[in-house]
Formats: structure tokens, sequence, C-alpha cells
């Protein structure tokens, strides 16, 4: 299973399936779904079960490189798989049924424990979408803060993705890298807010604190640091032979079935879709800021790796014009005490750095939500795992469960 | 696009308005699933961003169930929206869009509602023998499915 032995090398069968994929990729219109179906039919006894060397093995909940409590069935043919099932909702909290017996206000920490990563993400776009329904735009200065927030948050989550994901295909050291720099952003989350994860930094209507004194200066010093660390990292794993092996034309996805398979973010433009909502549908201030939209080419584990990279160095770039530019005004625009949205329903996402993070609300003209739904990126993404290690070895199951990025809190909701 | 829906389907569209800038169509379940072929192929909406329900126990038609796409050519979003009674089944939309499947498996889940062809209902994110629709309005926030707590986890309650 290690990287390095010799019969890995030349992966015939990930490269054969890989073939097949793309032979096999028609336009979205006239893509006949029902190829991506998997269900292994565990309660039917398989006739063929003792002739051959199929085996079902449980991967997970409690396996570690499952990130969390993910539990995957794998059929396997030696060391070849077959079909994957995924079971979740160990971690299901009933969120969406909790939103409905609270008030606006009081459901918006609640946001913060779903894709605990990246907390700010979550607080941003449910705020934003309760303003939507109540008519109110927050202050550009909190627009701003929300800005410089959300990607140090986005910074975060990469980070920890990159460390975590790294250290399940065998490399450690990016994983100390990458949490001694995260410190550093948690360490302004602490200042700002008090709270290091689940940060709850933002109000329905703004921002709840001013910037500490002194904020500029550290998110700048911040901007000076990290740079140089993001090429350590990519010193360590870019070309590094062994991390190509293992990536490369592992967990192709293509364009057309990351579409129909509604994957969103980093995975999504890794197959060659230049989408992000921060420029198809701009939210807060992100108009305001010049920033790239990195793609890749072949929607493998690869250029997965490569896209988040460059969209850490992208985060940057809107951080320091964010914080060179942030204007001065109020931060909590004129909010109700008792907030009553009007009756109707919204549905507002934003780009998470998982990808697109959705809420819907339905409100009854009461103080508490009729309905929320959340459009979870983890849960969706993680739709495309049988698509992405059909036919490929187990190690690489590992591989692509990391690169998907997900978090079981947002996946089980 | 709406015109020229309204003029093929005439009253099967019920409302087709907008909402603080969100375009919504409520339409009869009988022309759901020509509609969202359509909506997928001509009118190039070719991303399933979302499938959800509410739940309306007043109501005679108790459920909202609606499909939440966008366009990446358009870069526009749509909301259909169909109503249902209990006990009814929709069209399911995974022949569609695959990213369909888990998403009525969670409407599944939680409210109960059927969708005809769908490969695999099944329950997602509870148990398979859990019973009860959480997220319908007539279940308790506390309430849980006692029996299979105790049957499965070897407590007495879960609270």
């Amino acid at each position: 299973m290690g990287a390095g032995q010799p019969g890995d090398r030349e992966r015939p069968i990930t490269m054969t399936d890989r073939t097949l994929t793309e032979a096999n990729t028609p336009d979205p219109k006239t893509a006949d779904s029902t190829r991506f179906l998997s269900h292994l039919e565990l309660d039917q006894p398989d006739k063929t079960f003792l002739d051959s060397n199929e085996l079902i093995i449980n991967m997970g909940p409690q396996h570690p490189a499952t990130h969390g409590v993910l539990r995957v069935i794998l059929k396997l043919d030696g060391e070849k798989v077959l079909g994957t099932e995924c079971v979740i909702g160990y971690l299901h909290r009933g969120v969406e049924k909790i939103a409905e017996n609270r008030t606006y206000t009081m459901f918006n920490p609640y946001v913060d424990r779903m894709d605990y990563v990246a907390a700010v993400s979550n607080g941003l776009g449910y705020c934003e979408a309760v303003e939507k329904l109540l008519n109110i735009e927050a202050p550009p200065r909190a627009k701003y803060i929300r800005v410089i927030l959300t990607e140090l948050n986005r910074l975060a989550s990469h980070q920890l993705w990159l460390g975590t994901h790294a250290l399940d295909i065998g490399a450690m050291t990016p994983l100390f890298y990458t949490f001694r720099d995260r410190e550093e952003i948690l360490k302004i989350f602490e200042k700002y807010c008090g709270a290091r994860l689940t940060t709850h930094a933002f109000r329905i209507g703004g921002c709840q604190y001013e910037t500490y004194e002194g904020f500029e200066r550290d998110v700048i010093k911040f901007l000076d640091f990290v740079p140089p660390k993001i090429d350590e990292y990519e010193e360590l794993l870019t070309t590094n032979r062994i991390w190509l092996e293992r990536t490369k034309n592992v967990g192709v996805i293509s364009r057309a079935d990351a579409i129909a398979l509604g994957v969103t973010g980093p995975v999504l433009r890794a197959s060659g879709v230049k989408w992000d909502l921060r420029k198809a549908q701009p939210y807060a201030a992100y108009s305001d800021f010049d920033f790239e939209i990195p793609i890749g080419a072949n929607g493998d584990t690869y250029d997965r790796y490569t896209v988040r990279m460059e969209e850490m160095r992208q985060s940057l770039r809107i951080i320091r014009q964010a914080v060179e530019r942030i204007p001065e005004g109020p931060i909590m625009a004129k909010v109700p005490k008792v907030m009553k949205p009007p009756v109707g329903e919204v549905y507002h996402s934003i780009e998470a750095p998982k990808g697109e993070l959705g809420y819907f609300i339905v409100s009854d003209g009461s103080t508490q939500p009729y309905r929320v739904r959340v459009r979870p990126p983890s849960f969706v993404n993680l739709q495309a795992l049988d698509v992405m290690v059909r036919g490929a070895l187990v190690a690489d199951v590992i591989a692509v469960i990391g690169t998907l990025d997900i978090v079981l809190g947002e996946v089980d909701r | 696009m709406v015109a020229e829906l309204k003029g093929q389907y005439g009253s099967g569209i019920r409302e087709a308005n907008s909402y603080l800038g969100q375009n919504y169509m409520i339409v009869d379940p009988s022309i759901v699933s020509e509609l969202l072929q359509i909506l997928r192929d001509r009118e190039q909406f070719d991303y399933c961003v979302d499938v959800t329900a509410v739940h309306y126990p007043e109501r005679e038609k108790q459920f909202d169930v609606v499909w939440i796409l966008y366009s990446f050519p358009r870069n526009e979003r749509i909301r259909v929206k169909t109503m249902i009674a209990d006990g009814d089944s929709v069209p399911s939309a995974v022949s569609m869009w695959a990213t369909a499947n888990w998403l009525e498996r969670e409407v599944f889940d939680m409210f109960g509602i059927r969708f005809d062809g769908h490969p695999d209902l099944k329950r997602i994110l509870l148990p398979d023998g859990w019973k009860g629709y959480p997220l319908r309005k007539d279940y308790g926030i506390i309430q849980q499915d006692q029996e299979w707590v105790q049957a499965n986890l070897g407590i007495e309650s879960g609270q």
C-alpha cells in the first residue's frame, strides 16, 4: 500500500479506468446519470461471492484517515475498488430542526458548529441570508471586516486540509508546518472576538466588534509572514516524487461528471470549470477586489492540490487589498431589536472554502425561522467519492477522501 | 423563458415570480418531471444546487418540495416549487442530475416524501430502522425513537 513500492508505479488499473471515464463522458445534456449510482446491495447475497475474490470491508467510522466519523463500505477485488457506499449521519445533530425552534439571532452561533474548520464562512452565509430576508445591508466597513476574516479563515481551512491530507498520504512534516502557521490566524481571531474555532464573529446586520487596536498591523504582519511559508509547503510537496505518484491521475473526475454530481469549490475548479461564487455572484465586498480564480486541467488529486495552493495566495491578495482600503464608519446597520422578517423565502449562497454553502430560509413573519435548509458543500462533494475511486486502489481511497476536503460536522449537520 | 413555458403548460405553472431578486416558479406536481427536463436541456440549468422540502401541517397539501437550480452559462438561479399532500410522491430527478441522489434521500429521511424512480431511496442521516420524520412540524424537538435507541444503543434514553 505504501507509495514507493515497485508494484505501485504503473498503476494499470487507475489508468485504464481513467481512459474509460474520459471516453464515456458525453456532454451533461445527454449524460446518463444512472452510471453514477452506487449501492452495493449488501442485503442481497451475491451468488458469485464464494467463487470470486470479492471482499467487502468497512473503512471507518473510527478510521483516522476518514477525517471524522465517515464510514465507507468498500467492495474490493484484491486491492482494486469495485464500488463504495458511504454511511453517514454519525454526527447528525438536527441543526435544521434546532433552527426552527430558535430565533434568528439565537441560531447564529449554531452555524459555526457545522463546518467547524471554517466557522467564519458559515456565519457569513447565514448572516447575509437573513439580512437579505430583512432587506437590510451591512455597512461597508463591516463588509470589509467580513472579507478579511473570511479569507483568513479560508487560508486556515486550506492549511488544515493540506496538513491532514499530506499526513494521510504519508508526509508528516507539512502537518507541523501548516499547524504552526495556522496558529497565527487563530491568534488574530482570538484577539478579535475571543474565540479561536467557533468564532461567531458576525451578527445579523454587521459585526459585533470593532477591530481591536493594532488589527491592521497584525494582519499585515501575517501577510508578510505567510507567503514564504506557502513556498515552503510547496517545496516539500509540489515536485516530490512520492507526492506526485500518490496524487497524479488519482481520483480523476471529469468536468461533465463534476457538474452532474453538483460538486463545487476547488474540486470543481480543478476539473476545469472556472466558477467561483465570489466572482459569479459577488457578495459582501468581493466585487471591490482583484483576484484570480485558479483552475486545473485534469481533475485529479494533484490539480486539486495546486488549485488550493494558488487559492491561498489569492486569498492573501484579497486580504491585503481589503486591509489597505478598509473604510471608516459604522459596523452595524440599523437592525430591529426583535427580528421579524416579512413572510417569504430566500436562498443565499457563498463560496465557502469547500464549495457552495447555501442557506434556504423560509420566514412566516414570526421571530423564528419557519425552515432553514443548509446546502452543505461537503455533503454534496462526498457523493462524488464513488465515481472518483472506482477502479482505483485502496490507498487511493484515502487520498481521495483527503482531497475532497470534507468536514463531517457539515456532512451530517 | 417564463412566457414560453407558460404558453406550453398554461395553468400548470401557477405562479412565476421573483422575490428579493430571486426567481421562482410554483408548478403542478404533474408537470414537474417534464419541466425540470426542459429546464436542464433547453434552458441550460445544468447544475442542481439543492432539493429540499418545507412542511405546512395546516394545509391540505402539506408539503412544498423545492428544487434549486443554477445555470453555469447563464449565471442564473431558479427555484421550482410544487405542493403535494402527505403520502403523495414526486418524480425523482436522479436521471437528470446525479447529485439529486443524496439530496432526495435526505428529503425522504427528514420528511418521508417518496421520490418515484429513485434508484435507492433509503434513509441517509438517520439509521435505517428509525421511526418518524424529524423535520415534520409535528415531530417534537427532543422527540426520539426510544425503541430504536433502547434496542440498538443499550441505553434507556438518548436524552
